[in-house]
């Protein structure tokens, strides 16, 4: 009875073949803040016990205790790429498969590859590795977390372009958070042990100010806190599933369905990013869903050019895009809704003019009128 | 928590500030590593820390350890100074006069929550701590969640056992400078192949999970609470939608149990805030008036702040309140379609709400 019970929707099973390796991240809320020092002592401890790990890809960043973590540790070559003059380094996902370790370490997860390279993001790669059945330990910044974005953007004015899905965090086995204090964060600045001089002076003007550091602090201490509790839930409703199919739990939960309403306006990757976040907290299902005119009453191409964009946003979010037909764009939107059971609608404010109200064609008011049996969500842009 | 980010700080409020960060100043510091159960990695952390400081050039001295320790934690320990814990009839307890005498710059305590010995002038570990700290020696402390006062009905309902020895409710709030988190998975599985299967197995380490969950969520309070104490130090309004401020708009018609219930639960996801608010309106019917009053009091009994508005304009009375407590987040009920004048106010009520709602979502809710 007791092997019946899953231990994880993700944990290798006993059937032939290589099953997934395992992923364990380490989250940190800023440069600093020891992800990587922490991440190889952990590596250590795995090679003491006799596993087989290499270290696929480390930073140095010239820190010296964080260096002196790696000694002893099997270090797989990274591979120099040439692009427009300048030699890159990057991490050589074909060796380490060659090599197959039971246990690799990929530093610094956000990174974009060298334009050319077989992979964009390094999270791609490591996905290929995860495929072939390696264990991953590897490191990310709350602020890289793409559904944060706006809100971080908010928090230090910086808009990051490096960002990892969602769902490849949701897919980790474990997420750790790497803490130390802000204090403790800017003297390391001060004395030098994460950036070069000048370039700590830069950082502590923008993105290194106390309130900031706290208030990322905050955020990724609240998002392990949000990481654990969905693994948790779906650890217990799996095994819940399997002792009971109606246990009392799951048949009162009422399953979200949550539809993003996607436009040409800029504010509706704002509205994606929010409705990914919903979707995620309440395990919904989750629809992005744009509606053209029929026929030859087709919008101007940049218009259209605006909304594909953000229906593959939307997909490269693992969201669900949907490209509807009609003259009414609320009727349209509400019909689809009910056929599919949607439970929440997500609309951007910057929808709402005072003209087209005047007209009565006003699309937010007319979907809150008929779609009476829904929930409707007006998401303003936030200062 | 209950700060008003819309109030100027009193000029009392700004000068208990300073008087604190005055104490502080001649006081030593006190920084806990504070862990959700034994064996997270606190003591190496925690002895790690103090093994860069010395390496530095700090004065560091370990005048508390536990009673045994693995091999990686040993190395460390062989680098640093140590005052021995005194023993009196097998008990323990932390050699003060002669840290004192010593006084170095930081002491490192491994264990926070410790009963002295009977007879010692302090009865407590965390006394002979502020004692410490009155010296002006610094202190690097350890402590499991378990043991924190103020978490043991949260802690019993998880484990089902309250700890004999607490640290009071006061300490930690009152003399703890910084305060970071030893976070480690309840059960290290990734690289060491497959979890525990057995039930009892599980369960165990459910229960760690969720006093994992308690004390990244108890470390993003502190967290929070230090930023609104920096925040207001220096005379900055609090810029961002760390938290959520959630207004939900009940009346005798709406679906007050699912709104508030929502609004509940979102106010808590994101540490916010949670008010309730009803317009006056003219000639409730006998019905509608006891209907209100329930919801009034759901929403009490869930913990909101509810206030009764008057106004002959419903939604500016609910905007002009959204705007005093910068509100994020307003729920309100869809129009109702059975009488006809009330269902074209309240319409009116929603479709007001989106228009002059700057800055804050419009939730409109089904009935």
């Amino acid at each position: 009875m007791s092997s019946s019970i899953p231990t994880s929707a993700r944990a290798g099973s006993d059937d032939a073949g290589p099953s997934r390796g395992q992923l364990k991240l380490f989250l940190g809320y800023a440069a600093g803040v020891g992800k990587t020092y922490r991440m190889l002592e952990e590596a250590q401890q795995l090679k003491r016990e006799g596993k087989d790990i290499v270290v696929g890809y480390f930073e140095p960043h010239g820190r010296k205790d964080t260096i002196a973590k790696t000694v002893g540790l099997e270090m797989i070559p990274t591979r120099s790429i040439n692009y427009r003059g300048v030699v890159l380094q990057e991490m050589d996902t074909p060796a380490i498969k060659v090599r197959r370790p039971a246990i690799c370490v990929v530093d610094e997860l956000a990174h974009t590859n060298v334009p050319g390279s077989e992979c964009c993001k390094r999270w791609e790669d490591v996905q290929v590795l995860l495929d072939s059945g390696i264990d991953v330990l590897t490191n990310m910044n709350i602020q890289h977390l793409e559904s944060l974005n706006d809100h971080i953007f908010r928090i230090t004015g910086v808009r990051v372009r490096e960002t990892v899905p969602d769902w490849f965090v949701k897919c980790a086995d474990e997420v750790v958070m790497v803490d130390a204090t802000t204090g403790a964060l800017l003297n390391r600045l001060r004395r030098g042990d994460i950036y070069a001089p000048e370039k700590a002076q830069r950082a502590m003007d923008n993105f290194f100010k106390e309130s900031t550091l706290a208030a990322l602090r905050e955020l990724a201490l609240r998002q392990t806190a949000h990481e654990l509790e969905c693994r948790e839930t779906a650890d217990v409703s799996s095994a819940a599933q399997d002792n009971s199919p109606l246990s009392p739990s799951s048949q009162k939960e009422v399953h979200d369905r949550i539809l993003i309403y996607v436009t040409a306006d800029p504010s509706t990757a704002m509205l994606i990013r929010r409705g990914r976040r919903m979707a995620d907290y309440l395990v919904a299902d989750c629809f992005a869903v744009c509606v053209f005119p029929r026929g030859d009453r087709r919008p101007q191409d940049k218009t259209v050019q605006s909304v594909e964009r953000h229906l593959n946003f939307a997909r490269n979010l693992h969201i669900e895009a949907r490209v509807l037909e009609g003259d009414d764009a609320a009727e349209t939107i509400v019909d689809f809704a009910r056929r599919n059971q949607i439970t929440q609608i997500l609309v951007s404010r910057r929808t709402y003019s005072l003209w087209n109200r005047l007209l009565g064609k006003d699309l937010i008011l007319r979907v809150v009128r008929k779609a009476r049996d829904i929930r409707v969500i007006v998401v303003a842009e936030r200062p | 928590m209950a700060i008003d980010p819309t109030e100027r700080p009193s000029p009392e409020q700004l000068l208990a500030d300073i008087e604190l960060e005055e104490r502080r100043q001649r006081r030593g510091r006190l920084k806990v590593f504070l862990g959700y159960a034994g064996g997270v990695g606190k003591s190496f952390q925690m002895l790690d820390e103090g093994r860069r400081r010395r390496e530095r050039g700090e004065d560091v001295v370990v005048c508390a350890l536990q009673p045994e320790y693995p091999p990686e934690v040993q190395e460390i320990l062989k680098k640093l100074e140590i005052i021995p814990l005194l023993k009196v009839d097998g008990a323990e307890s932390i050699d003060v006069p002669a840290v004192i005498r010593r006084h170095p710059q930081v002491v490192l305590i491994d264990g926070l929550a410790y009963d002295n010995p009977p007879g010692s002038p302090n009865a407590h570990r965390w006394q002979d701590v502020e004692q410490l700290l009155d010296a002006g020696i610094s202190v690097i402390a350890s402590i499991n969640l378990q043991y924190l006062e103020k978490l043991q009905d949260e802690v019993e309902r998880i484990t089902g056992r309250r700890a004999s020895t607490t640290i009071p409710r006061g300490f930690l709030d009152r003399s703890a400078d910084e305060i970071v988190i030893v976070d480690a998975p309840a059960a290290e599985s990734v690289g060491r192949g497959a979890a525990a299967e057995d039930r009892v197995a599980l369960a165990e380490q459910h229960k760690l999970s969720r006093l994992r969950e308690l004390a990244l969520l108890v470390a993003a309070g502190v967290v929070d609470r230090q930023l609104e104490t920096y925040l207001r130090a220096h005379g900055m309004d609090q810029p961002w939608g760390v938290q959520e401020r959630i207004l939900v708009c009940v009346t005798p018609r709406s679906n007050a149990a699912e709104m508030l219930g929502s609004g509940r639960r979102n106010a808590d996801r994101f540490q916010g805030e949670f008010y309730v608010v009803y317009v006056q309106q003219p000639a409730l019917s006998k019905r509608d008036q006891i209907v209100l009053e329930e919801n009034l009091e759901y929403a009490r009994k869930l913990g909101a702040e509810v206030e009764v508005l008057s106004g002959a304009d419903a939604a500016q009375a609910i905007l002009t309140f959204a705007m005093q407590k910068g509100i994020t987040q307003i729920f309100v009920g869809h129009s109702t379609a059975r009488h006809n004048g009330w269902r074209r106010l309240r319409s009116d009520l929603v479709d007001r709400l989106i228009r002059s709602a700057e800055g804050i979502d419009v939730v409109v809710y089904p009935h």
